[in-house]
């Protein structure tokens, strides 16, 4: 029997077949000929046979797909045998190149031709590298990349999910996701919580199981196990069964003796705040403005912003919904606004500074937020993201006082505005903490990269010092006026974490904002944990010399998460 | 050689799903069809059956481009492609 320690992302305990994803296709190496025993006219015979099924193969998907989806995979598959594409590949083919290293050139140039032209053209120029890496596979015979289309449902084996494979997974046959790299901030572990999947990752070794072995995966634990013993298949029975009551939440974040700390939902458009409100959300704690801007090249109208901002509010009458203004660059970056050739884009000009290089987007935003606000019943606030200084904080809140917005807030993810809590709450009505990018700078340690899994964790007890910090500026702010100290909450990846909620609580943390598909499990968790408790909890992992032992350490005083297998 | 123009009808122009539209009729014809932007000379005309070109052409909402087509069924599939062009397909 062969087990995986791997790190465990998204609770669930499951048995499963496993499918490995196919390795990315390597570049067929440069100046690679033609075959000697081939022809030109061959060889551009077995090229168009190669695209001709790569088109039928993707075809055959959009005919059984909807909506965005198909029309994407329709305009994929007639990319497969565009005949501007294999003219080109042809006439290097009949230069003497191989098949594949033609085809691999021709991809390059209409891609980055595609690229150039910017906007929506250059969304699709990764559409012709993938369709170019599947007509080499097709070419090589090997399986084609991407998340294998089955039937029948099974555990999805990778080194990394991307983003874009986001669109492919089926939740409907993908059980759970295992990776060998990766990290607890990559996107596997985002796409796992959010659309509710058991996910480890950073399970070395585990791409070396073979498709259809069964395997067990405890999400929470990171154990990945192949041939389940009895008493495994025994915990997932008892999963399917515990986690029908975890589904719901009853909409009252409270721990065990009443302190109140509201659980609201993590949003990025209106679907999402629809369904968050239908699991209990008791507000919005993080709504992403950017689904507005993506796949854009200019900026949306102020009127076209205030009627998608409306959408999300109206959801929540009454209720509290927390907006982020735009988040744009690094891994998001928009050609409008941000450059896309700095050097280190995690540390350049992203999120509030983008006003810096192009002022007027924020002001427009603001006034499109005011707009939507007063036409709502929402109660609105509204915070910057990447806020560094007290006077950024100061500035950002004068332009929400112009705007006629009221409560204007900051996100906490850059270390110095922790360290600087007290002056920078002085400026702003609240601070939220995003637990990602805050550790992700804590740690200089870049939240993509499996190698780093193990400083990329918010159980880091410095990002926690971090966390406390900030709690404590906004309490030595509050002394120093009359009323109560600023809210300060989390909407990082850390509070959709049980247990990791009980120490956030603990540290004096107001709110807790997650993906709503986590509410219940936090809910359910912070309930059996009096607030005394959390503050000894939240104590225990700051004394932590390792993160790995904080999180050790607070679980094993929570017996309550083994019980209910998160 | 047989021509025609057409004002693109629709609101994202000829990218999208109207691009995949239009290249999959284009493809159908019996005839080979080119596309160029209008004023532009015929000789930088584009295959109208490849998506690809026809996303690099860009064009968009309210402009105008000619179609070519030489052989049999020359003109019947220009009129069909016009017809095309002239609709909205992100309506649909």
């Amino acid at each position: 029997m062969q087990n995986f320690q791997g790190v465990g992302v998204s609770p669930g305990r499951i048995i499963g077949s496993v499918r490995q994803m196919p390795k990315p296709v390597s570049e067929p190496p440069s100046g690679e000929r033609l075959a000697s025993d081939l022809s030109p006219e061959e060889a551009v015979a077995g090229l168009k046979a190669a695209a001709q099924s790569v088109h039928d193969e993707l075809k055959g998907r959009a005919d059984s797909a909807s909506g965005d989806g198909k029309a994407v995979l329709e305009a994929t598959a007639l990319m497969a045998k565009d005949t501007m594409l294999l003219k080109s590949a042809a006439k290097l083919i009949n230069a003497g190149s191989s098949a594949e290293r033609a085809i691999w050139e021709a991809g390059a140039s209409v891609s980055e031709m595609l690229h150039n032209l910017g906007g929506y053209m250059a969304e699709r120029a990764t559409d012709v590298l993938d369709v170019r890496a599947r007509i080499v596979a097709e070419l090589r015979g090997v399986p084609a990349p991407g998340i294998p289309a089955s039937d029948t449902p099974f555990i999805l084996v990778a080194e990394d999910l991307a983003p874009a494979d986001t669109a492919t997974l089926n939740p409907a046959v993908v059980l759970a996701l295992v990776t060998s790299g990766g990290g607890p901030q990559s996107h596997t572990a985002i796409i796992a919580r959010s659309l509710g999947l058991p996910a480890v990752v950073a399970a070395h070794g585990v791409d070396s199981v073979a498709d259809d072995s069964e395997v067990y995966v405890d999400g929470a634990a990171g154990f990945v196990a192949v041939s389940p013993s009895e008493e495994q298949r025994a915990a997932a029975t008892a999963w399917a069964e515990t986690s029908a009551t975890l589904a719901e939440f009853d909409g009252n974040g409270t721990t065990a003796d009443g302190h109140l700390v509201p659980l609201l939902a993590n949003v990025g458009g209106a679907k999402d705040a629809v369904a968050a409100a239908a699991l209990g959300a008791q507000g919005v704690g993080l709504f992403r403005t950017e689904f507005c801007f993506l796949e854009r090249d200019t900026e949306p109208s102020v009127d076209e912003q205030a009627a998608a901002y409306k959408a999300v509010f109206d959801a929540f009458p009454g209720k509290k919904v927390v907006l982020r203004t735009l988040d744009a660059g690094a891994d998001k970056p928009l050609p409008f606004l941000t450059d896309a050739s700095e050097p280190n884009p995690a540390l350049g000009v992203r999120g509030y500074r983008t006003d810096f290089t192009t002022p007027g987007v924020l002001e427009r935003q603001l006034e499109a937020i005011a707009r939507a606000a007063s036409e709502s019943e929402a109660d609105v606030w509204v915070m910057a993201p990447m806020i560094s200084t007290a006077a950024e904080a100061g500035r950002f809140a004068s332009l929400c006082a112009a705007a006629g917005i009221q409560t204007p807030g900051v996100m906490v993810e850059v270390p110095s505005a922790a360290l600087t809590a007290a002056t920078v709450l002085r400026e702003v009505g609240f601070a939220s903490l995003g637990t990602n990018d805050l550790t992700q700078y804590a740690m200089a340690a870049d939240r993509q990269l499996g190698p780093l899994a193990e400083l990329n964790t918010p159980w880091q007890p410095a990002v926690l010092r971090l966390v406390q910090l900030t709690v404590e500026g906004a309490t030595q702010e509050g002394s120093g006026r009359e009323g109560d100290p600023k809210p300060v909450g989390v909407c990082g990846e850390a509070a959709a974490d049980p247990a990791l909620a009980v120490v956030l609580t603990g540290l004096g943390v107001t709110t807790l904002s997650m993906t709503a598909r986590s509410l219940a499990a936090v809910g359910t968790v912070l309930k059996t944990v009096a607030l005394e408790q959390a503050q000894e909890l939240a104590q225990l992992a700051l004394s932590a010399p390792s993160a790995l032992e904080a999180r050790d350490w607070v679980r094993a005083k929570l017996p309550v998460l083994e019980e209910l297998g998160l | 050689m047989p021509e025609r123009t057409a004002t693109i009808a629709s609101r994202s122009g000829l990218h999208a799903r109207p691009a995949a539209l239009f290249a999959e009729a284009a493809g159908e014809q019996p005839v080979e069809v080119t596309i160029a932007m209008q004023g532009e000379p015929a000789d930088d005309a584009l295959d109208a059956a490849s998506i690809l070109s026809l996303m690099t052409l860009g064009a968009a909402k309210g402009d105008v481009v000619v179609l070519r087509a030489e052989g049999d069924g020359a003109d019947a599939a220009l009129d069909a492609l016009v017809k095309l062009l002239e609709t909205d397909l992100d309506a649909e």
